[in-house]
């Protein structure tokens, strides 16, 4: 282990055993399950990674592929405001930084929240009370961790927001959500998330419900303030673009499981799942022209209530026929390595894979 | 906001003018299609018809409508002397018509009921919104228990129930019934004990049926703000659940029940005039009551303006409000 | 107005009120301490003590405070002015006439006793000369005596109809018939008293004059419009809001439509009255709103007796017949409510189908609907009320509505029916008011047995309060095909002229506010009139009062309903209480007592 965190890896074997990790952040077989009406959803269905401080880990996947629920599960968001009788059932393990979080107390969790970890959310419009201005919010965030009066957090506010490149700092904390771009507020949300200097930040498409040149801007922006502050980073993104210039390791989630993860180079340059090759296949390229159309992956996300079978990729792989005695459809993969450091669960050869990558995909991209 | 403010003021004021029209287009010309004589119905059994006529001229009934209405305008800033039969009758600045049912001038019997009926309102709402609010955030955070049921159906039950129904039932019940209280009203200047027992079962019948109300309201909208995502955010800050709740959502759910608010005393200060009529309360719904009953149109007439009144206040205080709770507001 | 909300909500409001009274009927009974017919424990005097009889007459004290409530404010307080009922029986509080009814019950308060003036008119000249001399002692409520002047000045006003209307005009129209007179607001002379037929030779006396002899002119002055008023105290039109008192009692304050207390007059002196005994030292009356809630102030004691004495409501009426029946009293009221028919609308200028009507229709029923006979009244079966000198009752029963068919003579009806020319029916239209519920359940227990007899009729309920434009306009009935209007009256003053001359005399036939809805021009009865304002014996004129009613009888214009019977409400702490004639069957105001001053 400690080899692993010497090497910078940010990714580790997943580890049985329920005693603290060394690494700052290890989820253990997370499970995430909603009761519905229609039946169980199960949107994280076995999840399990490694995070060291100052590493960045891109979580990619489509939408209602889990990865959502997994950081609101990390921050304890599905049983803080969890009412009636439907609760979120979790299981599973998250440590971090040596504590427990799912059998943490609650209250203990609660304190962690925004000060030792912290998250940026999709839309910084919906996501910042409409209400109150910026510094009052901001403002909020410090106070409840640093005992403070109004006039020092509103100062840290100030100093926040001209961390994160807005001008006229001192003006624009009494500005109200409303009254900032979208690239301002999202920087805004970024202050408000860094201002108890969080050891853990997870970021939801942070860059989402920007344009292009201000998705430039914000990615930069999280990067610089990861070194500075020496951060562990959580990028979640269905765009693996974001995560490209990101992220250290990235991990592919379909259907509430990890079907790949690695190191970046490794998952962009030698992806070894047929979804991550579709993800690939989908992303838009600054460096291509684009004379070919973007090729989504065909057919849509699972049901997380009836998940398929087998792979549960396996009604839109195109290779799913692939491997012998229909294997695809009744053994669910394991992930297993297929290179240094390099996991994917997929019942294709190892040759297979390499084969249909240099000779099919990559071509194409 | 000033500017505003002012547009607002002169909207409300060009509005009134058009309902004091439109009331008096309905009190003075309806009769007249319906073949109704209000002179008549001031005299005796036998109506003698010189009487009548006398009747009719003191009352200023035989003048044109837009005369009468200037009058009647020009009388709320200047005030307005009736004569006829050789006798006088003043009506002093602001004069909104004279009761001559009652001889009474019609401001001076509004400004006396008025409290009585701002009591009733305003006492009231402060029940509704406690027990409104408190039961529907109750309710939308413990979504689909037995307790969110039970309220549920009890908020079902006031929001249906006649204030009739409720009124006597709490009449024969706590006064005639435990004999609690004595049910008589007293003014609040005489005694304000003596008022607040006598306004209790009038507050609760009248905030039974609207805290039903407001509690569905509060459920309902507390229920859709908690999915909001800035919600998820104070969280994420760490924030205690009773802030979330009690300060991020309840501000934004105030919102649509702040507008409710406004409306609904705006209504109410015109007259609850089922409560008043069940609890014999001399407000303003009371004085309109006997006023329909007497064919009294002054009274009608400067009743309906209070209520227009209160209501164009009230959507003032209202749009004030939103611009102070909601700085979206304050740009547009 | 709007009329089907309007009854949706009284629907609603009924039956919560019944839940409500069944409630309490069931919380009560298990006490199980409900008073029966003959007085209790509690101080009751009984079922129909005070009915015609005085109760616990020996039993008042001087002192206390004397609780009213009402559901509705007088017309007005003003002498001249109030003409309902309830206001002339409580007005003699605060005002004296020259003469007024006795404080007797039953028949004996309809005569006149002297009040102002030492005795009855002397009578002279065939009857067109009342003289009268006052007492010693009379006083205003600031001291100063009552003079004749102030009598005349008082009756006076009645002239002016156009500041002070609303009130009885008999003395204006008998002692100036072509109105020439113009009132004492618009009297040139120095003093304001020009009216020519009325003398005041000296402080003490007055001098009626009359144009044409009128046997009740003296029933006339004895009506509260007959009392003095001060000329330096008229305010006119506001004068309703503080008469000044000739009486024991004088107003304190009052808010119309909320309260009103009298307190005693310090400057009335008991010897100069021989009327009125002033028991209580405060009066008041508390106006209520909810009908029912004041009936649960009766039965609980909070208040002693109902203002306006017109019965107590269904709800309350129920429970205080289980409960406390020994504080009611089922006095007749002096009204019939009755159906009548205009003939100008077709086919009713045939008295056949006049009479086929009256026949048809099922009495019992609408004995039911105005309330059955407790609440309700007997069936009535003509159209003089008992308490009218002349009156048969039942006695007289010339359709025979009380005997053996008086669930609907559906023979006679078919039989009246043919010789109308009508053998199979027609159609017509019953107006009712739609503020009197109960006349609208009688109008619809009308409409079923009429059915029967093939005459089908659609109900008209117009606004109750618009009644004397809609229905006073005979254009306007026949416009609209009013065949039968249901109404109710009751006598101002109890003789056959004070109940019937708007209703049967030609004359009273008004284009607006008219009275005589069935059109009456009967010569006959007409000339029966005028013979009788030139009699001056009371048993001839009993016997053409008798003659009149029998005139109308004949001519089938009118189906009487029920001769009304209410059910009031008399609190345990009442003394010296009966039912007059002289106020229509309710108790005597004027002289109840307290058994105790607390």
């Amino acid at each position: 282990m400690t080899e692993l965190s010497k090497t910078g890896a940010a990714v580790g074997e997943p580890t049985s055993n329920s005693s603290a990790p060394s690494s700052f952040l290890e989820v253990r077989d997370l499970k995430v399950h909603f009761p519905t009406d229609d039946g169980l959803v199960k949107s994280v269905d076995g999840l399990s990674f490694q995070l060291e401080k100052g590493k960045t880990l891109g979580i990619v996947g489509e939408s209602g592929s889990g990865k959502s629920v997994t950081s609101l599960g990390i921050m304890g968001l599905h049983t803080a405001g969890q009412y009636g009788k439907r609760k979120a059932q979790l299981s599973g393990e998250i440590w971090l930084d040596g504590t427990e979080l799912l059998s943490a107390d609650p209250d203990h969790v609660r304190k962690l929240r925004g000060r030792q970890m912290a998250m940026i959310f999709q839309d910084p419009l919906s996501a910042l009370h409409p209400y109150y201005t910026i510094g009052q919010q901001i403002v909020e965030a410090y106070r409840i961790h640093h005992d403070v009066d109004k006039k020092t957090a509103k100062r840290r506010a100030v100093e926040m927001l001209d961390r994160v490149g807005i001008p006229q700092p001192d003006k624009r904390v009494d500005s109200y959500p409303h009254e900032f771009s979208g690239g301002m507020r999202q920087r805004a949300m970024i202050a408000m998330s860094l201002v108890n200097n969080p050891e853990l930040l997870i970021a939801d498409e942070p860059t989402t419900a920007l344009d292009v040149t201000v998705q430039a801007q914000i990615l930069d922006l999280i990067r610089d303030l990861q070194k500075e502050f020496g951060s562990a980073v959580i990028v979640i993104t269905h765009d693996l673009g974001v995560v490209a210039e990101l992220a250290d390791d990235i991990l592919v989630m379909y259907g509430g499981r990890c079907v790949e993860r690695g190191p970046a180079e490794k998952v962009f340059y030698e992806p070894r799942h047929p979804y991550t090759w579709g993800l690939l296949g989908s992303m838009p390229r600054l460096d291509r022209e684009q004379q070919e159309r973007l090729i989504p992956v065909k057919g849509s996300p699972p049901s997380l209530i009836n998940i398929p079978s087998g792979c549960a990729f396996n009604p839109r792989c195109p290779y799913a026929d692939l491997p012998k005695d229909n294997v695809t459809r009744t053994v669910r993969p394991e992930l297993a390595e297929v290179g240094s450091r390099h996991w994917a669960a997929c019942h294709l050869g190892k040759e297979q894979r390499e084969r249909i990558w240099t000779e099919e995909i990559a071509p194409k991209l | 906001m000033l500017a505003y403010l002012i547009r607002r003021l002169f909207a409300a004021a060009v509005m009134l003018v058009v309902i004091v029209l439109v009331v008096f287009s309905i009190f003075f010309l309806f009769p007249k299609w319906a073949g109704v004589d209000v002179a008549l119905s001031f005299v005796g059994k036998q109506a003698d018809p010189a009487a009548v006529e006398g009747v009719r001229q003191k009352l200023g009934l035989g003048e044109p409508i837009y005369t009468q209405a200037w009058e009647f305008f020009k009388g709320i800033f200047a005030g307005r002397t009736y004569s006829g039969g050789g006798d006088v009758t003043n009506c002093p600045a602001p004069c909104f018509g004279y009761s001559f049912r009652t001889e009474q001038s019609v401001w001076p019997v509004l400004t006396d009921r008025l409290p009585v009926t701002l009591g009733l309102a305003l006492g009231a709402a402060v029940l509704w919104l406690i027990f409104g609010l408190a039961a529907g955030v109750l309710s939308a955070l413990k979504r689909g228990t037995l307790w969110d049921r039970t309220a549920m159906v009890v908020a079902l039950a006031g929001v249906s129930l006649p204030i009739y129904f409720t009124g006597m039932l709490s009449l024969a019940i706590f006064v005639f019934g435990l004999k609690w209280f004595n049910g008589d009203y007293v003014p609040l200047e005489d005694s304000f004990s003596g008022w607040f027992g006598g306004m209790i079962l009038p507050w609760i019948t009248l905030a039974f049926l609207y805290a039903a109300m407001y509690a569905r309201i509060t459920r309902a909208t507390m229920l859709e703000v908690l999915g909001e995502d800035y919600i998820r955010t104070a969280r994420a800050k760490g924030l205690r659940e009773q802030t979330v709740i009690g300060k991020h959502a309840m501000r934004s759910t105030m919102t649509p029940i702040l507008t409710m608010l406004g409306m609904d005393l705006g209504a109410l200060i015109g007259g609850a005039i089922l409560t008043e009529t069940t609890f014999s309360l001399p407000g303003l719904g009371q004085a309109v009551l006997n006023a329909i009953k007497t064919q009294d149109l002054p009274i009608i007439l400067g009743v309906v303006l209070i209520t227009s009144l209160a209501v164009l206040i009230a959507n003032l205080v209202v749009d004030v409000m939103y611009a102070v709770i909601d700085p979206r507001v304050r740009l547009s | 107005m709007t009329t089907q909300r309007t009854s949706g909500r009284r629907k609603q409001a009924m039956a919560a009120a019944a839940v409500v009274a069944a409630l309490l009927t069931t919380a009560a009974c298990g006490g199980g301490d409900s008073d029966g017919d003959k007085g209790s424990k509690t101080g009751a005097a009984g079922f129909d003590a005070a009915n015609n009889k005085v109760a616990q007459a020996s039993a008042a004290k001087k002192g206390g405070e004397l609780k009213f409530g009402a559901a509705q404010d007088a017309d007005s307080w003003d002498t001249t002015r109030g003409y309902y009922g309830m206001m002339w029986n409580f007005a003699r509080y605060y005002s004296r006439q020259l003469v007024t009814n006795k404080t007797e019950p039953g028949k004996a308060g309809a005569e006149l006793t002297p009040d102002l003036a030492t005795g009855l008119a002397k009578i002279t000249d065939d009857g067109k000369t009342y003289t009268y001399t006052l007492r010693d002692g009379i006083t205003w409520e600031d001291g100063k005596p009552i003079t004749s002047k102030d009598v005349k000045y008082g009756i006076e006003r009645i002239w002016a109809q156009d500041v002070l209307s609303g009130g009885p005009t008999y003395i204006k129209e008998v002692l100036d018939p072509k109105g020439e007179y113009k009132g004492p607001y618009k009297d040139t002379s120095k003093d304001k008293l020009g009216l020519k037929a009325i003398e005041t030779p000296d402080d003490k006396t007055i001098v009626f004059k009359l144009p044409k002899a009128n046997s009740d002119f003296e029933e006339m002055l004895g009506l509260i419009s007959g009392s003095p008023v001060r000329q330096d105290m008229d305010t006119k039109s506001k004068y309703q809001l503080k008469p000044f008192s000739s009486g024991p009692y004088k107003f304190q304050s009052y808010n119309p439509g909320k309260d009103l207390t009298l307190v005693r007059n310090e400057n009335w002196k008991q010897a100069s009255d021989p009327v009125r005994k002033a028991y209580p030292d405060k009066i008041t009356i508390k106006f209520f709103s909810n009908a029912n809630d004041l009936d649960q102030r009766l039965i609980s004691g909070d208040l002693d007796l109902d203002l306006n004495q017109t019965g107590m409501s269904p709800q309350g009426r129920t429970i205080a017949l289980k409960q406390h029946k020994a504080n009611l009293d089922n006095p007749v009221s002096g009204y019939i409510r009755y159906a009548t028919f205009p003939q100008s609308v077709k086919p009713f200028d045939n008295i056949h189908c006049r009479n086929a009507v009256i026949y048809g229709a099922d009495h019992v029923s609408l004995q039911t609907a105005r309330g059955g006979p407790v609440a309700g009244g007997d069936i009535g079966t003509n159209m003089l009320p008992p308490s009218v000198p002349g009156s048969e009752g039942q006695k007289y029963d010339p359709f025979e509505l009380n005997g053996a068919n008086k669930s609907g003579n559906v023979a006679k009806a078919k039989e009246e029916l043919k010789a109308c020319g009508k053998p199979d029916g027609f159609k017509t239209t019953i107006a009712v008011r739609n503020n009197k519920p109960v006349e609208v359940a009688t109008a619809q227990s009308l409409q079923a047995s009429l059915k029967k007899i093939g005459v089908n009729v659609e109900i008209d309920q117009y606004d109750g309060s618009q009644s004397s434009s809609v229905i006073g306009s005979p254009s306007n009935v026949k416009k609209k095909g009013y065949g039968i209007i249901i109404m109710g009256w009751g006598p101002d003053f109890p003789s056959v002229q004070g109940f019937g001359l708007p209703l049967w005399n030609s004359k009273y036939i008004l284009e607006s506010a008219n009275n005589n809805f069935a059109l009456i021009n009967d010569k006959t009865i007409d000339g029966l009139f005028d013979q009788y304002v030139n009699t001056l014996d009371d048993s001839g004129k009993a016997k053409i009062a008798t003659e009149i009613n029998h005139k109308v009888m004949e001519g089938g214009y009118y189906l009487p309903f029920v001769f009304e019977k209410f059910l009031n409400w008399r609190s345990s702490r009442l003394a010296n209480v009966y039912t007059t004639d002289g106020y229509s069957g309710m108790y005597d105001f004027v002289n109840l007592g307290l058994k105790s001053a607390k």
